[in-house]
């Protein structure tokens, strides 16, 4: 009863979407407030229903019903329940069902939220939203319903897949899915401005902080899934390349050329076109990265069984939104107007060179990633395209991009001269070449690219340093007001600190880029009872092994000393499990974790009476690369609750209202 | 006219560094493609001699010696055969009879890999693998039925979880 009572809770807000979708945007094109006042009771209802049958999903995962399809093959009696939990976003149908609830989620918060938007825009950004929320809605119900029965209904459940049971799916994908779904957001706000044709200084304003949201959550997902991916697959790497990593990444950089367009349109008001498409083009991604993952077209750690009418499916949907967006977009560009102009050397041309220098970057990934898919679908040959590539073309991008990155804080909008840009650089730059340089002897020489990688982390880190310098003199008092430094630093807007920590995240994370390619050390061994070896100053001796059991599997667990200059650092258990139910065997590594670095070893494979091949990497100042990631995305976030964002907008200033947005 | 010349620079500094990067990514593209051949296409001298490329199909069985750190293994696509060596531990997922794709060079007639790929679970293959033992198996008459349900199923395939090989740079 339960599946049953979720799957028709989906087709009640198949009902509300479509009223949510025509009704508001059509009251805001006549000027009737009636209308538009429907949109926001609308996205509470679509929340309660949505959550409902999520809700319902989660019911028959936790109760273990198999006679729903989706947990008999995703889930087993044997499974804990917060794997039980976890697994009912583990399949492909379960995914989208967060998905949705995750779109009506935002929905829901920008309709309590935004209580200083006009009707009108509010109106239209959540119609748009829910037509979003209906294309997934019609996509679940079509080819994907997780609520299907089967029978005869089977004893127990094929179990979820072992590689998944782990915390990282607990936090991942709906981390991930907040950052994606956030994406529509402002998406909508973009096509609701074109609708309106109130593409202003006041729409970025509305619009930013949304974007920077999403795009934090986007950061927080996909360092989540780098994370895991570490210490779960025992690859040993945090980034593959792998065509899912590429799907998520390429948004990201959109979103991340967005953040900071958007500060342009809303500062200057120049940079609208643009602007907008890029919001287009990243909510445009994130449906590309949806059918790379779900249509079957490649082969990953995280796509699902595939179907080709769901491809079909997702590939028009796809083609709608877009199609409609630009075609809108087309219509109105002409009337957005370019706002102020600057000059050759101004904070708009630095941000200038990091949106190029960020959409550049994605149209490699991209290339990388669909290069060889559409070889492979028109039958022109097998090919694969690795890390080398990805390597080769983002060494030199982000090394120039990092560049502006210190120099654009520090330059004046509309106009800066050379000279009073590089007095104000000159100290971050010495101290920064110094410093990098200091490092790279201090471990021992670094080549060439290891010293760019440490020299652009520094350069990050003291740009930020001098700015915050500059705004806490006495000279710039007069704007902050404090009589002490102290006072004067406790006054920095939000968003200028926001800003300042999620740089100084980045450098954080170039740091540990930096250190872990050129440091890290892979050893494979083999090693006997009492046999030892030493990685780059640890020395690393077997005790042999012992079988345990877990709840679902059972494995071999051993034990490894780690000394350094005769004292003991750490003792490492790593396991081989073999998953009961799906008979698969798991790396589990054992990793020891310390500020400047990790110790990682995994259980290879037996050669004889417990003689085992052993996998040691040694990875320096790894979890800086994580770390860095979550200033990143905290630095967002803080920058968001600056004042501006709150302030309540005069109505004078605000678009017009009803008759008079439809008339434009 | 100077704001015109200004925004003629900028414009024209800018397609110019994007034409650079744009020629360097193609560039770093070109150089570092890999392609797949099958067995069949190796045993043909199809594939190229001083260049890394992908091989795949079925670990033949009982063809894994294991000596030590070293491992031999012989790849098939159920008409020819191509002689792997690899130096290291193997994917969870690596087993004889099931598919398996591998990255590296021919020195001679072996192989030597330097990555290995593994498939996913007991009812997928790497689709790659799984294309090359079918074109194998159209060239020949004599199908073995279980293969070809193998192949069957890998043609809906999802891939391989388990890696193993050269570290990630």
């Amino acid at each position: 009863m339960i599946p049953e009572l979720g799957h028709f809770a989906l087709w009640l807000a198949v009902g509300v979407t479509l009223a949510l979708g025509t009704v508001p945007l059509i009251g805001a094109q006549r000027g009737r407030a009636d209308w538009m006042a429907l949109a926001r009771p609308a996205t509470h209802v679509l929340l309660a229903l949505i959550l409902f049958a999520f809700f319902c999903l989660l019911a028959s995962f936790v109760r273990n019903d198999f006679s729903v399809l989706n947990v008999a093959s995703n889930s087993n009696s044997e499974l804990p329940t917060m794997y039980r939990i976890a697994a009912s976003w583990g399949s492909h149908e379960g995914s989208l069902m967060l998905w949705l609830l995750m779109q009506a989620g935002w929905a829901w918060a920008v309709a309590a939220f935004s209580r200083n938007l006009p009707l009108p825009m509010l109106a239209r950004i959540l119609s748009v939203m829910g037509l979003l929320t209906l294309s997934f809605l019609l996509f679940v119900l079509f080819t994907s319903n997780p609520f299907d029965r089967v029978f005869p209904v089977p004893l127990d459940g094929r179990d979820l897949n072992p590689q998944l049971q782990d915390p990282g799916m607990i936090f991942h994908p709906p981390m991930l899915y907040m950052g994606y779904v956030g994406l529509s957001v402002a998406f909508a706000f973009a096509v609701a401005a074109l609708i309106g044709g109130n593409l202003d200084t006041q729409w970025a304003r509305w619009s930013r902080p949304w974007t920077t949201v999403a795009w934090a959550f986007l950061t927080f997902g996909i360092a989540l899934g780098s994370w895991w991916a570490y210490y779960e697959l025992g690859w040993g790497g945090w980034w593959f390349w792998d065509a899912v990593e590429n799907a998520s990444f390429m948004p990201w950089l959109v979103a991340t050329a967005l953040i900071h367009s958007l500060a342009v349109a809303e500062k200057r008001g120049s940079f609208k076109n643009w602007t907008v498409l890029l919001a287009i083009l990243g909510y445009s991604l994130a449906l590309l990265g949806t059918f790379l993952v779900r249509s079957g077209v490649i082969t990953s750690v995280h796509s699902f069984a595939s179907d080709p009418a769901r491809g079909a499916f997702i590939l028009m949907m796809m083609g709608v939104t877009v199609a409609a967006a630009l075609t809108l977009y087309a219509w109105r560009a002409p009337r957005i107007g370019l706002g102020a102009r600057f000059g050759m050397l101004s904070r708009e041309t630095m941000l200038l060179a990091n949106n190029v220098l960020l959409i550049v970057a994605m149209a490699a990934v991209m290339l990388g990633t669909l290069y060889p898919l559409i070889l492979d679908a028109f039958g022109l040959g097998k090919i694969s395209v690795g890390p080398p590539y990805f390597n080769a073309v983002y060494v030199p991008i982000m090394a120039v991009l990092m560049f502006f990155m210190g120099v654009g804080p520090l330059s004046r909008w509309k106009n800066d001269s050379l000279p009073a840009l590089a007095v104000r650089l000159r100290w971050a730059a010495g101290v920064a070449v110094v410093s990098a340089a200091l490092t790279a002897w201090g471990s021992g020489g670094i080549g060439f690219g290891g010293f760019v990688g440490l020299l652009m982390a520094y350069w990050i880190l003291y740009t930020v340093v001098a700015e915050i310098w500059d705004r806490v003199q006495p000279s710039a008092a007069t704007a902050l007001g404090g009589s002490t430094v102290w006072q004067r630093l406790g006054q920095l807007p939000r968003a200028s600190v926001g800003m300042w920590v999620a740089h100084a995240g980045t450098a954080m994370f170039v740091f540990g880029v930096t250190m872990v390619s050129v440091y890290d050390i892979e050893k494979d061994v083999a090693m006997g009872m009492g046999e030892s070896t030493t990685v780059r100053g640890y020395t690393f001796t077997y005790q042999g092994s012992r079988p345990v059991n877990g709840p679902n599997y059972e494995a071999i667990r051993g034990h490894l000393i780690v000394t350094r200059d005769g004292q003991q650092v750490s003792e490492l258990y790593p396991e081989k499990r073999v998953y009961r139910v799906q008979r698969m065997p798991m790396t589990e590594a054992a990793i020891d974790t310390r500020w400047h670095g990790d110790l990682y070893v995994q259980m290879g494979e037996p050669l004889a009476q417990d003689k085992w091949l052993v996998r040691i990497w040694v990875k320096p100042f790894v979890t800086w690369i994580w770390i860095g990631c979550m200033f990143m995305g905290l630095g967002g976030i803080w920058a968001i609750t600056d004042r501006r964002y709150r302030q309540r907008v005069t109505r004078s200033s605000t678009a017009p209202t009803g008759a008079a947005g439809a008339a434009v | 006219m100077k704001p015109r010349h200004k925004r003629l620079a900028i414009v024209g500094g800018l397609l110019s560094a994007t034409g650079i990067v744009v020629a360097l990514v193609l560039n770093a593209f070109q150089s570092n493609m890999v392609f797949f051949y099958s067995p069949t296409q190796v045993a043909a001298n199809e594939a190229p001699a001083n260049r890394a490329f992908r091989v795949g199909g079925l670990v033949a069985e009982g063809s894994v010696v294991r000596d030590g750190l070293n491992v031999n293994f012989v790849v098939t696509d159920t008409a020819k055969t191509v002689a792997v060596r690899y130096k290291g531990i193997l994917p969870d997922l690596f087993q004889e009879g099931k598919g398996v794709v591998a990255q590296g060079q021919l020195q001679g007639d072996v192989f030597v890999a330097r990555e290995v790929l593994a498939k996913h679970d007991e009812n997928y293959m790497p689709p790659e693998a799984a294309d090359a033992i079918q074109r194998a198996q159209k060239g020949q008459s004599r199908l073995e039925q279980t293969v070809v349900q193998g192949a069957d199923a890998a043609k809906a395939t999802y891939g391989y979880t388990s890696k193993s090989g050269d570290k990630q740079p």
